[in-house]
């Protein structure tokens, strides 16, 4: 079979509607281009006049972050934001990869249908219920452990929760797009489910499991109030996972509304920051990506 | 067909929509009618704390006057400030007291609002001093127990940077930002009392009117004294209550007829008995 990318040069009669289609899809990508660049630009802007008043070095060498006292160290946050997206990613993709295989392979019909509407409706859930559920039932839980509760496990925790139904869904769509003529050889030749699995469905939908996983940490670590509602929001590098914590989305939501000059520039850098991050992010999941493997 | 129908439909909505555009726009949108009702647009912008006050202020104004639109946006006290320096609002709120370099803009004193500090409902702590609360504050007292309360840790709950009631409180106590231990950092009121009512340990500040009108609510938290005066809406009105703040509106330069009727409305009786449904105590 042809991969489909030969219909870029195969058809030999191009239709009119081919061509409207076309430039439809073509100002449809500029834009989205253009909005990115133009956000970026936006946030560059803003986050500019900061660096007139103050040295660069002095967002990882400040003591604490008080900008109406002149300390403005935006380290702690980093480390914050990227540590809650690690954490939530370490629960759920293991979580979530196992439940689409159980649905996918082992579960019969019935309850892998019920199972699917499940993580649908959770999927649609918005993330400020997941963060009051975080209030009410996950941090007083842990403050039984070690008060106050709100702490990097609370964001750790409530993050999973946000970005698991999704990680099932797509591991399931990632799971199900492998060629059934791969599964009907492996069968025939007599192997175990476990080893069909392992050796033809997983190395097949390894590409397609590991982009979902990259978009889900995009949106781990844009998460915003769920979070700001159950970290404690102290800025420090945490010295333990029951320590609070601030990540660089909710140091922006807290104090956006009332910042002026210098500090909201330090915000608007915040928010260029994670950007950054989230671009090193895509890049390094680019570089180590596994390829297809083609049998 | 089917295209044709899809692309006619777009016309004339985007027409219709045009045309609506148009209407807004020819419409005076700051002129006054030959008649004693008031037209016309006014902005406020600022305190976070006046913004539902001043909200239920402009819809009894607008009642009485239906061709007046009141559009009321917080975002703190500095964004009051700022705005009305720039030009951008009508009326700033600001629950503060102006600072020396802030005498560019006229400060028309609203009301007193208090900040009480909170606990949980079921601490046996009943009273602290002055002096008990910043060693609380600065991390040197983190037991209960040290203060005749239970042997458990203190959960300090403290504002981000940039909230009204911190400069209150910071100012009161006589502390820098920088010198506070906080165990939890919060954004408005409501997120601190939603905090305490969870967390038998913890203490925390918020505006008066916010607490009483939650434990009317029968949330699980209470207002605790401060040297010896209770935390109450009556105590701050009789100017006993120490810790309290001004809210005021301000405006730079001569106010237009607009403004200048909005806050002369705002020391109206019918205005005071508004201020007192909102906890807070009104000008006399």
């Amino acid at each position: 079979m042809k991969p489909p990318t030969s219909l870029k040069t195969s058809v030999l009669f191009p239709l009119n509607k081919d061509k409207i289609l076309l430039l439809g899809l073509r100002v449809l990508a500029g834009l989205s281009v253009i909005s990115l660049l133009f956000i970026l630009f936006y946030l560059s802007k803003e986050a500019i006049p900061v660096f007139k008043n103050i040295e660069s070095i002095k967002f990882f060498t400040d003591k604490s972050w008080h900008p109406l006292s002149g300390e403005y160290l935006l380290l702690p946050m980093i480390v914050g934001s990227l540590l809650i997206m690690a954490g939530a990613m370490l629960f759920s993709i293991p979580l979530g990869i196992f439940a689409a295989i159980l649905s996918q392979f082992y579960a019969p019909a019935w309850f892998a249908n019920v199972m699917q509407r499940l993580v649908e409706i959770l999927s649609g859930i918005p993330s400020v219920i997941y963060g009051f559920m975080g209030i009410i039932v996950i941090v007083p839980l842990l403050a039984r452990f070690e008060a106050p509760g709100t702490s990097v496990l609370a964001g750790v925790l409530v993050l999973s929760f946000i970005v698991l139904p999704n990680i099932v869904l797509i591991s399931r769509n990632a799971l199900s797009q492998v060629d059934a003529i791969h599964i009907d050889n492996a069968m025939s030749l007599g192997l175990s489910r476990y080893a069909i699995i392992r050796h033809v469905i997983l190395p097949q939908a390894k590409s397609g499991l590991f982009t979902g996983i990259v978009l889900q940490s995009g949106r781990a670590i844009g998460e915003t109030l769920a979070v700001l509602m159950v970290c404690g929001n102290v800025v420090q590098i945490p010295g333990s996972i029951f320590d609070p914590v601030r990540t660089l989305t909710s140091n922006i939501a807290l104090e956006m509304a009332y910042a002026m000059d210098d500090h909201r520039s330090a915000l608007f850098l915040s928010g260029l920051l994670l950007m950054g991050v989230v671009l090193i992010i895509i890049l390094v999941a680019e570089k180590i990506s596994p390829r297809e493997n083609t049998v | 067909m089917f295209r044709t129908g899809l692309i006619t439909t777009t016309i004339i909505l985007l027409s219709l929509f045009v045309s609506a555009c148009e209407q807004t726009a020819n419409s005076p949108s700051t002129a006054t009618l030959p008649s004693d009702q008031l037209t016309g647009e006014l902005s406020i912008t600022g305190s976070s704390t006046i913004a539902p006050l001043a909200a239920e202020l402009a819809q009894r104004l607008e009642s009485k006057n239906p061709q007046l639109r009141v559009n009321v946006q917080t975002g703190g006290s500095s964004r009051g400030l700022a705005d009305i320096r720039q030009g951008i609002s009508d009326i700033g709120m600001v629950s503060r007291k102006l600072n020396d370099n802030e005498h560019d803009v006229q400060a028309h004193l609203l009301a007193q609002d208090g900040v009480s500090i909170i606990v949980h409902k079921s601490n046996p702590v009943t009273e602290l001093t002055t002096e008990q609360i910043k060693s609380v504050y600065l991390g040197k007292i983190s037991n209960w127990q040290s203060l005749t309360g239970r042997d458990k840790k203190i959960t300090v709950i403290h504002k981000a940077e940039g909230r009204s009631t911190l400069e209150v409180f910071l100012d009161f106590f006589k502390f820098k930002n920088t010198q506070i231990k906080p165990d939890i950092i919060i954004g408005d009121n409501e997120q601190g009392i939603k905090l305490v009512s969870r967390n038998p340990n913890a203490i925390a500040y918020v505006s008066i009117g916010t607490a009483e009108y939650n434990m009317k609510a029968g949330t699980s938290i209470k207002t605790l004294p401060l040297n010896g005066v209770e935390a109450t809406t009556e105590k701050l009105a009789s100017g006993q209550f120490p810790l309290s703040r001004e809210l005021n509106f301000i405006t730079k330069g001569k106010p237009s007829l607009l403004t200048q009727a909005y806050i002369d409305f705002s020391k109206t009786d019918e205005a005071a008995n508004i201020i007192k449904d909102f906890g807070f105590v009104p000008v006399k």
